[in-house]
């Protein structure tokens, strides 16, 4: 089935399921621990041996030798590989570093070997036992803001408006500052992890933990040269992606090589001191926002330049993102400047370039309102825009922005913040309001699934995976929707190649994408009933199917009836601009000796067409509070910039926001519906949720405090030097 | 189409491991009895008594084994997780004697005779207990894998307070502890949940809570 | 981590005595923090003697008035016994503003005494760490390392790490007293003050005990009473180690003990300094940190400790 055309009056406007609440339908599987992820399937193949990986310990440079006897001649151990064994293999979708083979090192831990042992704590100790003598490559330079300074001005801008130059000459009010924000590593709960079992060397089985089933498996063809056709992949569920498993990794390489070479299934997950260097991360970034505004507040030039590390021929964080779309302005310039580095991967996480462009680019406002002594809602209202600001022939499919900001600043009680910072004070801590706004792209991929009806059951089966985000829940919704059936009377299967394509889960597009394919599907399974029933315009309500004077339970049909379809995309929606929005409302306490910070309460109002599931999307968005709150407070990716490596490689060292950290969340989603996004009028929220939030914090930190800081995350000896002295 | 991987091996075909591992028995814990015939090894080894969800198990175990590990890997017992290993993150959490620990940080060898409950001797579905169906009503998880380990925390968390211990949030030490959200999230912290689930987690805990009182 | 052997000790006295005569031998309670040190391959011993089952598990009044605390007493129970909750608090606050609920569960008073530290370059095998390979050198001193978590004062050339226990340093403020029991059968007490060692040019030497000795109790003198309090600093609300925690006892004559955690390789408290604090904050620091040698990445710990007083001193 073509999208081709805006949706117009459908089954989904008067919905039973879709658009309500639903509790996941895999939640009993989870809460009593029976769900399970990758490493966990001791049922699917007999005889899993265990692997464990050595990783790097230098920056970049070759492997001169490696010595492994005492591995392989260790208790218990069945193949030693190191990268030295074999040719450097092929690069995966997207991947930039080579994830094993040969001798060239071009990151910390980046995987040298492998062992196989009967057990794990052979395996582990084994790898121990490896060494590696190393020609260190060439001193590196890892100062990211000195390269910004090399780089400013160069190359041919990303996005070029009108004369910005005059625009800045002329303005009433003028805001120029620097921001940083540090590298954040993905940090799911789930290590990566995989069993392969590739004894044969011929088929290849992979379960793995992994948001792209499609991709993943032409990657593994890729790396390995292998025909697809012999690579399964399944991954039903996956203990959190956030875009670190996107692509293939280490995890099933390394399984792979080890299944290879020891004859039997691998089992191999990455030791959690290891996920950090040798997966991927978002990158650091330096950001010059440079904002101009007329007396009124209307923007008359945006400026926004910066740059990020990565290894060379990647994507880095490209913290622009959002900067061409955003706000209505006379004039623009935008630029990334990429930068090579030998340090660990920099690729997509959640929102890749907005959650670090909006630590700039949304406090920049905040200065600027406070230039023009302007309400900060207010000055967002007055750019609004409903054309791309970059393009104004192309519109915005819809845009709500408006009334987030509107609608937020009511909930929040906005109108008691004081303008003038560091003028609330509840004992030793000052409290402060802040707020910062949000836009994120939806893009809409193409998806497919089978319908399968048989013995009055329906079941859908579609490569779609399930990261945390309620794929399951709102795909049976939407099923059950469309073939007239009750939540319960669907099956889902999720998560295997032997499935349809499906869009996958990654850059906010899977929920939207995926119940478009089963969609299609559905509708072309009605067809497929129809028809063989002989029924004209057959109609699925209550658990019938009815045409004219005739109908059936479809519990009742004999047989089974199955058909796969595809949801794709018409150029149509190239004449739109398609986007989320969204205003985030923060309280902060500060103390005011440490400077410690607390969010006391959020409000979030969020504009993303129909809400499929507002259970499942909420949690979406609380999450994406929960990790904006970690990432400005507390999360950074410590770089040794001596090594060239991130130092704090744990959940220790690395501190994403505890239980502790998080107090009173409110979301508000907006009552729209996107009819030039999919037939269900739906959008993406799962990564609107990480942007703007931080922003948000900090600047109600400044009106707590009247401490501006720039640099994130913003941990408090940011902010000592600005605090009151104490009497 | 490129040669598979195993023409382009450089050195070491590799070929002998696969043949004994052809031969061998796989198991983990028929290995290990395999291997108890050698000294050294048998040192190495511990015979350990273990009662898990009400069931006895007398296993041979790797003095180096983890609890965690002999619950996953030995007993098949997948709902308790690991997230970390280290200590850091609570997802293997699970009820030792009826305290919660952290059993990756715990070595097997040191559990001989104690009872262990897992999030399976909690409630399967259709027969959820109250905190784990608390934890569906209120949509408290995402990607699910911190899950037991919340739960097995939030359980005891109740416990406790009931039970007068205090926590970084107890405002007066010689007092009754209330159960408070201030109280509930402190002692939960040591159980991170990346997809951020935690105001839905106090919710369900708070229900719980609420509803044994 | 290196296959090792086992054995469950009978006595504590047989336990020092088999700790000292096995090699590679260690003692093993909670565990929470060697496991993990064994699992990176920082610690290997090849004997572990189990001690969690000696009964030193019961918390007992002493003669002069004080408490007795066995070293097996764990830190949930240390933290919720209703002696230490009314007259020594600081010691509860402490404890439960470390770790996490299922750590407390398992972890031993004797065994956080002994807890090492956080240096993410001690806990990288492959980075240069002179406490953990003695000589090598530390990687934390180097350029452009990361160094923002570890130690201003007391530190030398050779290490700038900390101790990461909170318990500690509520215990240095109350004046502890460690006791132990040696391979040969003799009872040791050794002031806290003295137990932690300063790491000079020798930083794998930690502590004051020797080989095979074994903790088993620590003392603490009659309570002193006053106003007790326990602010730990860190970047996020629970479960984190310290970046300065501060122990506070303030007697209503202005009078006290402060003792410092998160800035020295042993919980940080000097007389000279206590008897500035009827002069503030700042006079107090000033002997405390006096001679301080913070990285560009720790200087703030100079600032915080100070003003993270001052706050505690305002809220009476």
């Amino acid at each position: 089935m073509e999208f081709n055309e805006p949706a117009g009056q459908n089954l989904f406007d008067n919905a039973r399921l879709v658009g309500k609440p639903a509790a996941r339908i895999d939640g009993p599987l989870k809460v009593s621990g029976l769900a399970p992820y990758a490493y966990e399937r001791h049922d699917v193949v007999e005889g899993q041996l265990y692997g464990y990986p050595v990783g790097a310990t230098i920056s970049h440079g070759r492997i001169l030798s490696m010595d492994v006897e005492a591995a392989r001649a260790a208790p218990g151990v069945r193949a030693v590989v190191t990268t030295l064994d074999i040719a450097p293999l092929a690069l995966g979708m997207l991947n930039v570093a080579r994830l094993f083979g040969g001798d060239e090192v071009q990151h910390y831990h980046q995987a040298i070997a492998v062992v196989v042992a009967d057990s794990f704590e052979q395996a582990r100790a084994a790898a121990g036992l490896i060494t590696a003598e190393y020609a260190t490559g060439d001193a590196a330079d890892f100062d990211l803001h000195a390269a910004f300074e090399r780089l400013q001005g160069s190359g041919d801008p990303d996005t070029l408006v009108g004369d910005v130059d005059t625009a800045f000459r002329s303005a009433a009010a003028v805001v120029d500052q620097m921001y940083h924000t540090a590298s954040i590593s993905h940090a799911a709960m789930e290590p990566h992890a995989s069993i392969v079992d590739w004894s044969d060397g011929e088929r290849m089985r992979v379960w793995t933990s992994n948001q792209m089933i499609n991709w993943t498996r032409g990657s593994i063809a890729t790396t390995f040269g292998i025909d697809p056709e012999l690579v399964q992949l399944e991954s039903p569920y996956v203990g959190g992606g956030f875009g670190g498993k996107l692509w293939l990794r280490a995890d099933a390489v390394l399984a792979a090589i080890g299944s290879r070479a020891a004859g039997a299934p691998v089992k191999l997950a990455l030791p959690r001191p290891f996920v950090m260097n040798n997966t991927t991360h978002r990158a650091a970034t330096v950001q010059r926002v440079r904002l101009a505004a007329a007396s009124d507040g209307r923007l008359t030039g945006i400026w926004h330049e910066a740059a990020s590390h990565s290894l060379p021929g990647g994507r880095g964080e490209n913290a622009t993102a959002q900067t061409p779309y955003f706000y209505a302005t006379d004039t623009m310039r935008v630029k990334h400047h990429i930068v090579a580095m030998p340090l660990p991967e920099a690729s997509d996480m959640r929102a890749p370039g907005e959650a670090s462009g909006h630590m700039g680019l949304e406090v920049a406002m905040d200065e600027l309102a406070e230039a023009l002594e302007m309400d900060p809602v207010q000055l967002r209202i007055v750019n609004d825009t409903q054309v791309n600001p970059s393009e104004p022939s192309q519109p915005f499919s819809e845009r709500n922005y408006v009334a987030c900001l509107e609608t937020g600043a009511e909930a929040f009680g906005w109108s008691d913040r004081s303008a003038t910072p560091g003028q609330r004070r509840e004992g030793q801590w000052l409290i402060g309001m802040g707020m910062a706004g949000a836009y994120r792209g939806t893009p809409v991929r193409p998806s497919g699934a089978r319908a399968i009806l048989e013995n009055g059951r329906l079941i859908i089966e579609t490569d779609m995976t399930d990261i945390g985000t309620g794929s399951y829940t709102v795909l049976a919704q939407t099923a059950a929707e469309v073939m007239g059936l009750t939540l319960d009377e669907v099956e889902m299967r999720l998560g295997n190649s032997l499935y349809p394509v499906s869009s996958g889960s990654g850059g906010q597009f899977g929920a939207a994408s995926s119940t478009a394919g089963v969609y299609a599907a559905c509708m072309a399974l009605r067809g497929e009933i129809g028809e063989r029933l002989g029924y004209d315009a057959p109609e699925f309500s209550d658990g019938l199917v009815v045409s004219g004077d005739s109908s059936q339970a479809l519990a009742d049909l004999q047989g089974r009836f199955e058909a796969v379809d595809e949801m794709t995309i018409g150029n149509f929606q190239d004449n739109y601009l398609l986007a989320t929005f969204g205003a985030h409302f923060a309280e902060v306490a500060v103390h005011i000796a440490t400077g410690e910070t607390r969010v006391r309460r959020m409000v979030s109002t969020i504009d993303a067409g129909r809400i499929l599931n507002p259970t499942t999307a909420r949690s979406q968005l609380i999450g994406g509070m929960t990790m904006s709150i970690g990432g400005v407070l507390s999360e950074e990716m410590a770089l040794d910039t001596g090594r060239g490596y991130f130092v704090n490689h744990d959940l220790a060292g690395y501190e994403v926001a505890v239980h502790a950290d998080i107090l009173d969340q409110e979301v508000i989603f907006l009552d729209t519906a996107d009819a030039v996004a999919t037939p269900l009028k739906a959008k993406g929220v799962g990564e609107l949720g990480v942007c703007g939030v931080g922003a948000a914090v900090a600047n109600a930190v400044y009106n707590a405090t009247g401490v501006r800081v720039r640099d994130f995350p913003l941990t408090l000896d940011r902010l000592l030097g600005g605090l009151p002295e104490l009497a | 189409m490129p040669p598979p991987i195993e023409f382009e091996l450089r050195r070491r075909t590799l070929l002998a491991g696969t043949a004994a591992v052809a031969a061998a028995s796989v198991a983990r814990l028929a290995h290990a009895q395999e291997q108890a015939g050698s000294a050294a090894s048998a040192q190495q080894q511990s015979d350990i008594a273990l009662t898990v969800n009400g069931t006895e198990h007398r296993i041979t175990v790797d003095n180096r084994t983890t609890l965690l590990d002999v619950l996953r890997e030995d007993l098949h017992l997948t709902g308790t997780k690991k997230g970390c290993d280290h200590g850091q993150c609570g997802a293997c959490t699970c009820s030792v004697n009826g305290e919660r620990i952290n059993s990756c940080l715990s070595l097997a060898v040191l559990h001989d005779g104690d009872d262990v409950t897992t999030i399976e001797g909690r409630g399967a579905p259709g027969q959820l207990d109250p905190m784990q169906a608390a934890f569906v009503s209120h949509d408290a998880f995402q990607c699910g894998y911190c899950t037991p380990g919340q739960i097995q925390s939030a359980h005891a968390v109740i416990g406790e307070i009931r039970a007068g211990i205090p926590s970084h949030v107890t405002s007066d030490l010689t007092a009754v502890i209330e159960l408070t959200e201030a109280e509930i999230r402190e002692r939960m912290s040591g159980n991170i949940c990346r997809c951020g689930a935690y105001s839905n987690i106090l919710a369900a805990i708070t229900e719980v809570a609420e509803d044994q009182a | 981590m290196k296959a090792f052997s086992f054995e469950r000790a009978s006595s504590a006295q047989a336990a020092a005595a088999r700790a000292a005569e096995v090699q590679g031998a260690k003692f093993i309670a909670g565990g929470t923090n060697l496991v993990d040190l064994m699992k990176l391959g920082i610690e290997a011993p090849e004997h572990l003697i189990d001690v969690s089952g000696l009964g030193l598990d019961r918390i007992e009044e002493t003669d002069e008035g004080g408490l007795r605390i066995g070293a097996m007493v764990s830190n949930t129970a240390l933290s919720a016994d209703v002696r230490i909750r009314r007259d020594y608090p600081v010691l509860t606050r402490a404890i439960a503003a470390g770790a996490s609920g299922q750590l407390r569960n398992k972890a031993t008073t004797g065994g956080n005494l002994l807890q090492r530290t956080r240096c993410p370059y001690f806990y990288d095998t492959a980075q240069a760490c002179s406490k953990r390979v003695p000589g090598s050198g530390c990687s934390a001193l180097t350029e452009g390392a990361f160094s923002r978590q570890l130690g201003v004062i007391g530190t030398s050339d050779a290490c700038i790490a900390t101790h990461p226990s909170d318990m500690a340093v509520a215990m240095r403020v109350l004046d502890a007293t460690i006791e132990t029991v040696t391979p040969t059968g003799m009872t040791r007490r050794i002031p806290l003050e003295e137990f932690h060692l300063l790491p000079g040019d020798t930083p794998e030497k930690e502590t004051a005990l020797m080989p095979g000795e074994l903790i088993t109790a620590v003392t603490l003198p009659a309570p002193v009473g006053g106003i007790q309090r326990y602010h730990k600093v860190r970047d996020r609300a629970s479960y984190a180690f310290a970046l300065v925690s501060v122990a506070l006892i303030r007697q209503p004559d202005g009078s006290g003990r402060v003792a410092l955690g998160g800035v020295a390789p042993r919980p940080w408290r000097l007389a000279a300094a206590d008897a500035e604090l009827p002069n503030g904050a700042r006079a107090v620091m000033a002997r405390l940190l006096d001679g301080a040698r913070p990285t560009e990445e720790t200087q703030f710990k100079i600032t915080l400790a100070e003003r993270t007083l001052a706050a505690l001193l305002l809220e009476e």
